[in-house]
């Protein structure tokens, strides 16, 4: 923070009138090519995207884009994302900040071993995360016997896709708030506990405090995953219509089916999810750097 | 403040946070990744290695580590002037450029899949230029390298964007007051500082680009030999019940992703103490 205010320091030092151009600034040409060039390239590559979702949504027009969530199958598909969500979501909220509280505020033997473990599942592929429920669960898995023995359905079921968006979105919460509660360190805590605090009266009144920024931001980069992921949820779900299929996959199937206005109609949901997620991102950051602005 | 570092164990809930941390990690992740080891395990050498080097199986492994190696590598230099423009040139809209940076993390994989191909397509806005060149994106191998770019951008310009906001301006004009010309100065001055962030980035977004399924399989037409990714392949086996084939090059794929996350654990080091230095 206090580089980022010197260096905003030394813009405004060289936006006076400086007749001679400092060291540090590119030719004017140079600039306006470059940033050109980077413009043009979000243009193509992000922009375009986001904007054919919607226009191919709407190219039969309002009606047919609004009919396409009159399909009892897609409002089902919504209804599955929804539970998923709303089950792995918290999860991992807990789970987050309960690792976040081990983590930074004792030492112990094994941490980094313990962090490089909760960032493993974004290294694993999202095929292989829905893959290793199958092997548990699945007919031929560990448990499979017994659950067919006792008629109890994971996979292909709704219980595998919570398992999986579980999976997927594991190290959202937790490696967004480990850092900020490394930075901000033990003392506040202590100095609660030692004028009498409880244990959960310091959480609640002393840490969530500090983090809540991170925590919110967390939840929601881990809420687009659980509502988008695709891969993961793909192998475990089985495709039954209007039971087994969430949002992405009920895209999938329309867009398979050459149904492409529903197809992006129905994207268009998840693109609007993307838009709002980085809007709130970016509320958050501003925020964080006005409560930097006002210590 | 020091007077209570001696002292780590007055805060409460140790035992408590740590005990749900390691049981709630071994049942969401360790358990299961576990079962794709010991599935191998139980398989004889003969088939494993009938099931991970069949000419189909190697020619995935060859599109999904060439298109994500050539995808890394166009985010390397876009990424690079992306997070150079963000930080060093003001221009009206750069907010929200910025924050446009981060799409490939919000927008869901199958949403940006088929998104592209519909871009990309003989059809498409960007498709009906490049269709009459001969070039064809969508439903090829350029349509895979396509989607991968898309997914990894990201990555290097987020990794690049803080260490460039905190390059020394004096360090340029020392550069500048001792005679060397701009094009020096970055080439000699700041982009060795840049340099383990650049490979940081680019290691991640390969790794990314590695295991993506989503965004691949609309555009890239799944053709075996051609355009299948290895993800698909694990997919295709699942799908006709081979799961001793689909574990087995699952396997082969989680090492490799574990030894680009050592990697990249290696590189986030020498990164920091390169920059503290």
């Amino acid at each position: 923070m206090a580089s980022a205010a010197i260096s905003q320091l030394h813009s405004r030092r060289a936006a006076a009138p400086a007749a001679t151009p400092r060291a540090t600034q590119d030719p004017v040409w140079v600039r306006w090519l470059l940033t050109g060039v980077a413009l043009l390239f979000v243009a193509s590559f992000l922009v375009l995207p986001l904007v054919s979702v919607f226009a191919e949504a709407l190219r039969r027009g309002v009606g047919a884009y609004f009919a396409s969530f009159e399909d009892p199958d897609a409002l089902s598909a919504i209804r599955l994302t929804l539970l998923a969500a709303g089950i792995s979501v918290p999860a991992n909220l807990v789970f987050g900040v309960v690792a976040a509280w081990a983590i930074t505020k004792f030492n112990f033997p094994g941490k980094s071993l313990l962090l490089t473990m909760i960032d493993l599942p974004f290294a694993v592929s999202p095929v292989i995360s829905g893959l290793i429920y199958v092997l548990i669960f699945g007919a031929q898995g560990w448990f499979g016997p017994w659950l067919i023995e006792h008629d109890v359905k994971v996979i292909f079921a709704v219980p595998g896709i919570v398992l999986a968006t579980t999976f997927v979105t594991f190290p959202f919460v937790a490696r967004e708030i480990i850092p900020l509660m490394q930075a901000q360190g033990t003392d506040e805590e202590y100095a609660a506990i030692t004028l009498g605090a409880s244990g959960w009266q310091t959480f609640w009144r002393v840490t969530l405090p500090n983090i809540k920024w991170g925590l919110f931001y967390g939840v929601i980069l881990c809420n687009a995953r659980a509502m988008g992921e695709f891969g993961a949820v793909s192998v475990v779900s089985g495709h039954i219509r209007g039971e087994t299929n969430t949002i992405p996959l009920h895209v999938e199937i329309l867009y398979n089916e050459y149904n492409f206005v529903a197809a992006f109609a129905v994207a268009s949901l998840l693109a609007v999810l993307a838009i709002i997620t980085l809007v709130l991102k970016s509320f958050i950051e501003w925020k964080y750097q006005q409560g930097h602005a006002g210590e | 403040m020091s007077l209570f570092r001696t002292n780590r164990s007055a805060l409460p809930g140790f035992n408590l946070s740590l005990g749900f941390t390691v049981f709630y990690l071994s049942l969401i992740v360790l358990v299961p990744l576990s079962a794709v080891f010991l599935r191998t395990a139980g398989m004889t050498w003969d088939h494993f290695t009938q099931a991970v080097a069949t000419p189909r199986v190697i020619a995935s492994y060859r599109i999904s580590f060439g298109a994500s190696f050539l995808a890394a590598l166009v985010n390397l230099v876009f990424g690079l002037l992306l997070a150079w423009v963000l930080v060093r040139y003001p221009f009206p809209g750069r907010k929200v450029i910025d924050a446009l940076v981060d799409l490939p993390f919000a927008l869901p994989t199958a949403v940006a899949g088929i998104a592209l191909t519909a871009i990309y397509s003989k059809n498409g806005w960007i498709g009906q230029y490049l269709e009459p060149l001969g070039i064809h994106v969508a439903f090829t191998e350029l349509g895979v390298l396509v989607a991968l770019t898309f997914i990894g951008l990201p990555f290097v310009v987020r990794t690049l964007q803080p260490v460039i906001e905190e390059l020394q301006p004096e360090i340029e004009e020392a550069s500048a007051s001792l005679g060397a010309n701009r094009w020096q100065t970055i080439t000699r001055v700041i982009l060795p500082e840049l340099f383990p962030p650049l490979l940081t980035g680019f290691a991640l977004a390969f790794a990314r680009a590695l295991g993506e399924y989503g965004s691949v399989v609309f555009i890239s037409g799944n053709m075996p030999m051609r355009t299948e990714i290895v993800p698909l392949l694990i997919m295709t086996k699942l799908e006709q019940y081979d799961y001793r084939g689909a574990t087995a090059i699952a396997l082969v794929m989680l090492v490799a992703s574990f030894v680009l996350l050592l990697i990249i654990n290696l590189l986030q080091k020498w990164s920091r103490r390169y920059h503290q230095v």
